[in-house]
């Protein structure tokens, strides 16, 4: 076995994928796994934790795995983690804790993430769950919103011995990780149910179909239920369009509601009561994770399928791995490309999208070269769907009805990032509903440090 | 599971149900929406809802079968319980912000349209408790399908029946009362419109010619109520807008109803092949397109 090269992981091939909603990535077994291991080199003082925003014991747990003993490798990670399986699958660990890694200078890097992965699988397979906190403290906690922030603040303060319930405003826990991402990326019913069910187990309480802001109010909850503290984790709600000409029309729909409709509402699967639009050709605007998702949904759907995104290859923001399991699927990037019209017949049904080219200028102040227009360069593309996937804002149910909560001018929530406390006693927050969107592990990360903050709160009270 | 206390069928089709929810009956008023979902398997239906009883912890909707997801909550029993009930989502009505005093100096006219009668009632009987009356129109088919006739007269300051095909109250659309009032010399600050979409629009169209300043309220295509996904946006004064989230009430001049009701077919073709499938049952075989 070469050192320098990892042990590859067996994925669905890419054909036969692009025609079904089963997971792409098939994960290691235990002799993979094991043999992966062995390419850690233990080191003392471990880049690879200090570039996971929730500092699991990395070198720690993989030491367990080349033992063969997976068992104890999983409660290494719960210790951390109240969402392994899933972070093992959506997290960017290119960018963080692999991208430390010191096998990566000279060569791959230890594949954290499918080890996580498959330690997780195998902790669920085998029936273990997280050790649960034996003391109890008495005091109640509520969480707003059942998303990554939300379940590992409520987790984390679950075991500390807090009575916490998550309130969450859909029919079904999970916030993004149920209505966002797609199955063939994140199984719900194997993966996200049974996390979650992981959480419960440590005595966390779900009361689904509440819309904080609106069904109770964060005042109420403290005043009138009896909460001690408060974690909002409610995310960034709100999908942004485009305004240009033609976007009401029929066909034109937010990546939000559609993935919506496909992943929580079940509507890729025949037996659901929901519709979705089975398109010919969809584009797809946008060039982020979620861009990817809608176009790999929208492709597994039977359509044909573009992203157009408006700067080149090199700046999508989209992980690398999914923008390569894109084009194997089929997916037709249209780079340096933007819409600036969408074309409807009398009737009101998309027709087509009037596009510019670009090319790339000066860099702005992000550091990314500026796209600017081509003269001269309007084409129209035809079409019958066109998603718009261009990020969101956070939504302003709560902090619109909660006074003497801070907002900034993106009218995200402030926070302090070290623990999560708002301008409001007793109230914390985290997520994407204080950094607008961003991933998945950086709002666990945020989770992690409000529940911390949260009990020194409510132990000095 | 929320249930289901009471059921009536108020006409042919037509259905009002009580439900326990007790923090939607806590905190809503008159204007507000919530979402309903039949079973595990269900689609999230917006519902307006028609009244609520805080101490009971009941709300009460109404609702008309047009569609499969329709048609099941219909099935549902007495005792039977919904498997989701969500709110209470939107903005009240604008009214609720205003004081009872400001309200009495104000003559305000409803327009109701079918089942629009039921997200009207209860906004009439709230201003009623304030020592409010307002004139109300209900407009409906024919006497068959009228509803909540009783309900509404004893909180209405006037109640104007019109059925289109005359065999009840007046005859002919809403539309005609309210110009027959107006030239009676009934003077109006402002009109509520509720209805079905084309209602609304003529009704908008005349009592911009009249100087009578229009609320409507929209049921777009939604998902999540909550402004996550974009399904309702609708154009109003030019402004694109979430009905979920910023309404469903709107100033009914600036609305565009052209595009509102465009928007309200996309997922026509798919609702008939599913209540092919529901009325068809086991014995479904193809013939819907799908399958």
């Amino acid at each position: 076995m070469d050192v320098l090269t990892k042990i590859p992981v067996r994925e669905q091939d890419a054909k036969e994928r692009a025609a079904n909603f089963e997971e792409v990535c098939l994960g290691y077994n235990q002799e993979e796994a094991q043999a992966e291991a062995t390419r850690c080199i233990n080191c003392k003082n471990a880049q690879c934790v200090k570039g996971c925003p929730v500092a699991i014991d990395i070198p720690g747990f993989i030491q367990k795995v080349k033992e063969g003993n997976i068992e104890e490798a999983y409660q290494v990670i719960s210790r951390d983690s109240a969402l392994p399986a899933v972070c093992g699958r959506v997290c960017p660990q290119e960018t963080q804790c692999e991208g430390r890694c010191i096998r990566g200078i000279k060569g791959d890097p230890v594949s954290i993430g499918k080890l996580e992965r498959f330690v997780a699988d195998w902790a669920r397979e085998n029936g273990i769950k997280p050790d649960v906190s034996a003391e109890k403290k008495g005091k109640k906690v509520a969480v707003i919103g059942s998303g990554p922030a939300g379940l590992t603040c409520a987790g984390d303060l679950a075991k500390m011995g807090y009575d916490v319930t998550i309130f969450e405003a859909l029919h079904e826990p999970g916030g993004v990780l149920v209505y966002g991402i797609p199955e063939f990326r994140l199984p719900k019913k194997a993966v996200v149910a049974e996390e979650i069910e992981n959480v419960k187990s440590l005595g966390v309480k779900i009361e689904t179909n509440v819309v904080v802001g609106k069904s109770v109010t964060i005042d109420a909850l403290i005043q009138e239920e009896g909460f001690e503290a408060v974690f909002i984790g409610s995310g960034a709600g709100l999908p942004k369009f485009m305004g240009i000409p033609g976007e009401n029309s029929n066909g034109v729909f937010s990546a939000n509601e559609y993935l919506t409709r496909s992943n929580l509402m079940k509507a890729f699967d025949g037996n659901s009561n929901t519709p979705i639009m089975h398109s010919k050709k969809v584009a797809v605007v946008g060039g982020g994770n979620v861009a990817m998702d809608a176009a790999r949904t929208a492709l597994r759907l039977g359509a044909e399928v573009h992203i157009v995104y408006r700067r080149s290859e090199e700046e999508l923001p989209a992980r690398v791995e999914e923008v390569h399991h894109a084009k194997e699927e089929g997916i037709i990037f249209d780079l340096l490309t933007n819409p600036t019209e969408i074309l409807a017949d009398e009737k009101g049904w998309v027709t087509g999208m009037k596009c510019i080219r670009m090319e790339l200028g000066e860099p702005d102040a992000s550091g990314r070269r500026r796209p600017v227009e081509i003269p001269g360069s309007e084409f129209t593309m035809e079409l019958d769907t066109v998603i718009m996937s261009l990020g969101t804002s956070p939504n302003p149910l709560i902090s619109s009805t909660t006074e003497g909560l801070e907002t900034n001018k993106w009218k995200c929530i402030v926070a302090e990032e070290s623990n999560g406390q708002t301008s409001k006693e007793g109230v914390y927050a985290g997520g994407d509903a204080v950094t607008g969107a961003a991933t998945v592990i950086l709002a666990m990360g945020a989770g992690k440090a409000a529940a911390k903050g949260i009990d020194e709160y409510l132990s000095n009270k | 599971m929320y249930k289901i206390v009471k059921k009536e069928e108020l006409t042919t089709n037509i259905y009002l149900m009580d439900v326990e929810a007790a923090r939607v009956a806590k905190t809503c008023q008159p204007g507000q929406f919530v979402i309903v979902r039949t079973d595990a398997e269900g689609e999230r239906i917006p519902l307006t809802i028609c009244d609520y009883d805080r101490e009971k912890g009941t709300v009460t909707i109404v609702f008309q079968c047009v569609g499969a997801a329709t048609h099941m909550m219909a099935e549902l029993k007495e005792g039977d319980a919904f498997q989701d009930f969500v709110g209470p989502l939107g903005c009240p009505s604008e009214l609720v912000k205003e004081t009872p005093e400001a309200l009495r100096k104000k003559k305000i006219l409803f327009v109701a349209g079918g089942v629009g009668a039921a997200p009207v009632y209860p906004q009439v009987k709230w201003l009623h408790e304030k020592g409010v009356n307002a004139d109300v129109i209900v407009g409906s088919k024919t006497k068959d399908l009228l509803i909540l006739e009783k309900e509404m007269e004893a909180v209405a300051g006037n109640l104007y029946i019109t059925t289109d095909d005359g065999s009840y109250g007046r005859s002919g659309m809403v539309t005609q009362t309210i110009k027959d009032l107006v030239a009676e010399g009934k003077q109006y600050d402002v009109c509520i419109a509720i209805g079905p979409m084309i209602m609304m629009k003529f009704v908008c169209l005349l009592t911009k010619e009249l100087g009578i300043p229009t609320v409507v309220s929209l049921n777009p295509i939604m998902v999540d109520g909550t402004g996550m996904c974009g399904a309702c946006r609708v154009t109003v004064g030019g402004k694109v807008k979430f009905a979920c989230v910023d309404g469903p009430e709107f100033d009914g001049h600036g609305v565009n109803f052209d595009e509102a009701m465009r928007r309200q077919t996309l997922y026509k073709t798919e609702e008939g092949r599913a209540m092919l499938k529901l009325q068809e049952g086991d014995t479904h075989h193809g013939g819907c397109g799908n399958c």
